[in-house]
């Protein structure tokens, strides 16, 4: 059974302690929603689950396994959405799916660019230059990358921000057929995607009074 | 598994080009402003032939530094803006190769038509004809070298405040070694004394360049992400 | 040992008491070598008086080239083991080189006057020490061209390492265009055979620039801290009420 945990996790940015003594734990098949006002570090702790941040302490681990012994092999099993939605706009929307296909191609063997398309209803727009898109629709493309290739653990951060309703939907039922493919998410969200599964409410972690000991105003 | 990182590393190159191709008034662009700073040296020098063939060598190379200086900031910048930086970073390709094939395809859409039309540059200033070939050969030397120096400084000012004149108050000084081997170089052809010191100075930059540079580019690129 | 030092508690304590014996030492050596080297020391048979610029200027580029490699020291040891004194080293460190720097140049402009007839002459030693001063000012800039502070920091740091890489390619390429483009019959001072009644006052005085760094680095760098605990304690404020 694979998992996918956090101990003791601190962050500190430009100075500030973001969050302290964060612990979590996402198991095959389940949800981990990430709650908490603006600044609680949502998007923070995202980008470190992904490896791109560095935690101020503490340590990430993949069963067991620190992930920053084997970076490639994580980096393969991530797929991270973030707010921004990594187009361009030179390229059509096919070319731009396909160039992130072919970057992640090394460790996922099966995927498939048009199915991808179709489940996020880009396939009648595959090759339209990206620069017409809508927000919506460029928020699609990127989170049709998740169905393009396969990996383990989906990190997605307000991935419904610009989605409409219907879009809504098709994003929680990917992620209900990932969960039920064994996969894990983690999703920082206002959008309820009736998928209730663990809450993790970062307000409990940003201890302001106190900050721990060694950190002393420094 | 083998062989793949190696097609990642050209589909890095085959978009990279894609969107030159796509966006070709940059590249147009960047060989405009080298003819346009050559031909205002000329116009501030003065048409006369002795000088200016004495000068033509040194005109040449700080035209190319300048060009290749200001397209520096389209390198990584975009992907930075548009969240593709986190993206690669996440990719499966090492970091410092995805850089090493941008520089590549960097140095393809701007450092080599610099080249082709370097000698059109000398003709106007008169060159002697002993230092059209070594002009090429410095500049195919040279040139690929500043694009790997201007990455560094290209990533480092990710999200800086006038990021364009910091990248020249960065970078400039880094280049002085290239262009002093590429000036000596040719002007050694030009007074028949043998160019091939210069020319191998050359080549160890470019090396020694090929090694640190994109290492410390996706060092820099690493911490413009956190 | 890093460690150790690396609280800022014990930092602080530390350089309360080394401030003092650095700002001693530094007026001592540099009051008694200016003494040496404008009363005591004698003319030298080509340069007569103006060789006493030496004393200033030789000691200033050497500590030029030190605070830069003590900037890229420090800057690998807080990009490696991310501690935020070593940071707060280098930061302070810049402005105190980048005035050494400046310091020789324009001594060197000054001593160039008599020696060759013109303010400035593209000596290979001066011209190195003119791009050194670029190198500073594009670091200064750099560290403060970002709103988050730490990004500077770590920006900073890496165009340190690669500077340092370049600083011996840059002097060698800076003397081979030198020397194709002057005839070698500049003066140069050659180290090895200066007499040693122009030694002790060189020597004091190099003692005396890097008394007056250290006592300058401490400053600075309790400065610095003092700085920071304020943004900190201000942050916490605003966001606990």
């Amino acid at each position: 059974m694979t998992s996918f945990s956090g101990k003791k996790l601190t962050c500190v940015r430009s100075g500030r302690i973001v969050f302290t003594s964060l612990n979590f734990m996402i198991s095959q098949g389940e949800v981990l929603y990430l709650k908490g006002p603006n600044g609680s570090g949502k998007s923070t702790l995202l980008r470190l689950m992904a490896g791109i941040l560095r935690p101020s302490n503490g340590a990430l681990t993949w069963n067991n396994n620190d992930i920053h012994d084997d970076e490639g092999l994580f980096r393969s099993r991530v797929h991270y959405v973030g707010h921004q939605d990594a187009i361009k706009a030179g390229l059509t929307v096919e070319e731009n799916i396909r160039f992130w296909v072919e970057m992640n191609y090394c460790m996922k063997e099966k995927y498939s660019i048009q199915t991808a398309l179709k489940v996020f209803s880009l396939d009648n727009l595959s090759t339209l230059p990206a620069r017409f898109l809508s927000a919506g629709q460029r928020k699609r493309l990127n989170l049709a990358r998740l169905s393009a290739t396969y990996a383990p653990l989906w990190l997605l951060d307000e991935p419904t921000n610009s989605l409409d309703s219907d879009s809504v939907r098709i994003l929680s039922r990917a992620i209900s057929d990932h969960q039920q493919n064994g996969g894990m998410v983690a999703i920082a969200t206002h959008e309820d995607l009736d998928l209730k599964d663990n809450v993790l409410n970062l307000s409990e972690f940003t201890n302001l009074r106190a900050p721990p000991q060694g950190y002393n105003a420094w | 598994m083998p062989g793949k990182p190696l097609q990642v590393f050209i589909s890095v190159i085959r978009r990279e080009l894609l969107l030159a191709i796509r966006h070709g008034a940059d590249s147009c662009m960047i060989v405009s402003f080298f003819l346009i700073v050559v031909i205002l040296f000329l116009l501030g020098v003065g048409p006369e032939p002795g000088i200016l063939s004495r000068i033509s060598a040194g005109i040449i190379w700080v035209s190319a530094l300048l060009s290749v200086m200001l397209s520096m900031d389209r390198l990584f910048q975009p992907d930075y803006e548009d969240g593709s930086l986190d993206l690669l970073i996440l990719s499966s390709l090492p970091l410092e190769l995805i850089v090493l094939a941008k520089i590549f395809s960097h140095w393809l859409t701007t450092g080599f038509p610099l080249i082709i039309i370097s000698p059109l540059l000398a003709l106007f200033l008169n060159m002697g004809t002993p230092g059209y070939s070594t002009l090429l050969i410095a500049l195919v030397l040279g040139t690929p070298t500043l694009s790997l120096v201007g990455a560094i400084g290209a990533a480092l000012i990710l999200g800086a405040r006038r990021s364009g004149v910091l990248l020249s108050v960065l970078i400039l000084p880094l280049f002085i070694p290239i262009m002093i081997f590429g000036v000596s170089a040719v002007d050694a052809a030009l007074t028949n004394v043998s160019s091939k010191p210069p020319l191998l100075m050359l080549g160890a930059l470019l090396l020694t360049a090929l090694v640190l540079c994109p290492w410390a580019s996706a060092a820099a690129l690493r911490q413009a992400a956190e | 040992m890093f460690n150790y030092f690396a609280n800022p508690f014990r930092f602080l304590r530390l350089t309360s008491k080394l401030q003092p014996i650095t700002m001693l030492v530094a007026l001592a050596a540099i009051g008694l070598g200016l003494f040496y080297a404008l009363v005591e020391s004698p003319p030298d048979y080509q340069q007569s008086e103006t060789v006493r610029i030496m004393y200033v200027h030789v000691p200033a580029a050497w500590m030029a080239m030190f605070c830069y490699v003590t900037i890229a020291c420090s800057s690998a040891v807080a990009l490696i083991w991310r501690h935020m004194l070593a940071n707060i080293i280098a930061k302070s460190t810049a402005p105190i080189g980048a005035s050494f720097t400046f310091l020789a140049l324009a001594t060197g402009s000054l001593w160039g006057k008599p020696m060759w007839g013109a303010w400035w002459v593209w000596d290979a030693r001066l011209t190195s020490m003119l791009i050194l001063f670029f190198l500073y000012l594009g670091y200064i800039v750099l560290y403060n061209a970002f709103d988050d502070q730490s990004r500077g920091a770590r920006a900073a740091a890496i165009l340190s390492i690669v500077g340092v890489i370049n600083i011996p390619i840059i002097k060698f390429s800076v003397d081979w265009w030198n020397t194709l483009h002057q005839p070698a019959s500049v003066i140069k001072i050659n180290g090895p055979t200066v007499h040693p009644s122009m030694l002790t006052p060189l020597m004091l005085m190099a003692v005396g620039y890097m008394a007056l760094y250290f006592w300058l680095l401490f400053i600075r760098t309790r400065a610095e801290l003092n700085i920071n605990k304020v943004r900190k304690m201000l942050i916490q404020q605003t966001e606990t009420h």
